[in-house]
């Protein structure tokens, strides 16, 4: 009980300093729809090409922009070391590394959510009929893209070239995910069977649920000196 | 109560401390001294659970910091130069989170008295990036005995601090010494540790060349040790 609102505590902390901060969300929104914008440009609206690499396109501006938040995810701890601060609380390493996690997942789907209608108006997609699963891929995506991003932001940042470290840690590692998810959406957008996507969508979930575990027990080991 | 047997913390070739024992007693108020590069710093770090000694054993307030460690940050208050507060989050906010962290009963409470204590209940709402370093420094001290600890360990607290900042953070010292609190404190001010302290450590290359009542010791021999690096 107390952990839980320890959780809380820290999750409420960092959407508070992102509500004044606006550093996160704002960098992570100017990435995807920059990326959306780009690629509008370079298909003809509505053909056939578009509709084959929009998954991909979707996913990279995501991924992309998640590495952008991630990377300030423990910038800001390491910021006056108030990461020294949070580790001297009798709080559970875990409870944090799930705080942080469930802060990433909520910024990164914040700006997934803003960026999606974008996309569906640009690329002249129609997501009707299937925005349940989609959007059920979206968040089985970015929780494991969460899961492990959090754990290597919390690595990149005690090394001194963070920002190139993060997406060198991060991409390697979370393409199960990554493809799962293009795999998913494209198959959603194709209209094929629902039996089709949730082979994709299981895998996602397995992979979340490893990641998670891994990294949970492995994050004490991490921000530990 | 704090109590380090052998002592060794090696980063490579380097060893930042080198054997170290030493024991502090309840109440009890010690100066830890030394060069920069000394491993004062370190010390606190491996007292405070936050790095982890390569040889030897660290108990805090009875508790074996390697094996108890939550034990341990419930009965220790810390205070560095970086202050751990977030700038962008007001002084009551500040206190409100770490209180939480802690678990503190009657939170709203506490955070009125110590708010009034560090003098800073007519700046509770206010971003702690807009304060002055001395009021900085006030408010993590407040935040460091949030959860009314046994033990406070002070590295080099005083570092930026004008003169009227000094003179409160010395009273507030002073509370802590008459409250039978055990304080550690890292300090560069001889005259400070010698006058105030009951007893004074000193390191040198990661070495505890001295131990001794400050009475005991001569202030131009201190010095020059503080100097030999």
């Amino acid at each position: 009980m107390n952990t839980l609102k320890q959780i809380v505590s820290i999750l409420y902390k960092d959407l508070l300093l992102e509500l004044r901060s606006k550093d996160m969300v704002t960098s992570m929104l100017i990435f995807s729809f920059t990326v959306v914008v780009i690629f509008n440009f370079v298909f003809e609206p509505g053909s056939e090409e578009m509709k084959t690499t929009a998954p991909g396109i979707l996913w990279v501006a995501f991924a992309f922009a998640g590495n952008l938040g991630l990377s300030r995810s423990f910038a800001r701890e390491q910021e006056n070391a108030m990461m020294q601060g949070l580790l001297l609380c009798p709080v559970d390493r875990s409870a944090i590394y799930t705080a942080k996690v469930l802060g990433n997942f909520l910024f990164i789907t914040i700006v997934e959510w803003v960026t999606l209608p974008v996309m569906v108006v640009f690329f002249d997609l129609s997501i009707g009929a299937i925005l349940l699963p989609l959007l059920i891929t979206l968040l089985l995506g970015t929780f494991g893209f969460a899961t492990v991003g959090t754990i290597f932001s919390a690595i990149s940042a005690n090394t001194r070239s963070r920002e190139v470290m993060l997406p060198i840690m991060l991409f390697p590692i979370s393409v199960p995910i990554i493809l799962s998810s293009i795999k998913s959406t494209a198959y959603l957008l194709d209209g094929r069977a629902f039996a089709d996507v949730w082979s994709w969508q299981r895998l996602l979930i397995g992979f979340d649920i490893i990641y998670f575990i891994v990294c949970f027990l492995l994050y004490e080991y991490v921000v530990e000196e | 109560m704090i109590e380090g047997k052998g002592i060794t913390k090696s980063f490579g070739h380097l060893h930042a401390l080198n054997d170290v024992s030493f024991q502090i007693k309840r109440g009890e108020f010690v100066a830890l001294m030394g060069a920069n590069g000394a491993g004062k710093t370190t010390l606190i770090r491996i007292l405070a659970g936050l790095a982890r000694a390569s040889h030897g054993s660290v108990s805090v307030a009875g508790y074996a910091v390697d094996k108890a460690a939550d034990n341990v940050r419930r009965s220790i208050g810390v205070v560095s130069h970086h202050t751990l507060l977030y700038g962008d989050l007001s002084a009551e906010e500040n206190l409100r989170f770490y209180g939480r962290m802690y678990g503190v009963k009657a939170l709203a409470q506490r955070i009125d008295e110590l708010l009034n204590w560090v003098e800073l209940k007519h700046r509770r709402f206010d971003l702690v990036r807009t304060f002055s370093r001395g009021m900085q420094q006030r408010l993590a001290l407040a935040r460091a005995i949030l959860h009314q600890p046994r033990i406070l360990l002070l590295d080099e607290p005083f570092t930026g601090l004008d003169v009227h900042a000094r003179e409160l953070l010395t009273r507030f010292i002073d509370q802590f010494i008459r409250q039978q609190v055990t304080v550690l404190l890292t300090i560069h001010e001889i005259d400070f540790a010698l006058m105030k302290a009951q007893r004074l450590l000193l390191l040198q290359k990661g070495r505890l060349i001295v131990d001794s009542q400050p009475n005991k010791l001569n202030r131009s021999h201190v010095l020059e040790l503080l100097q030999e690096h």
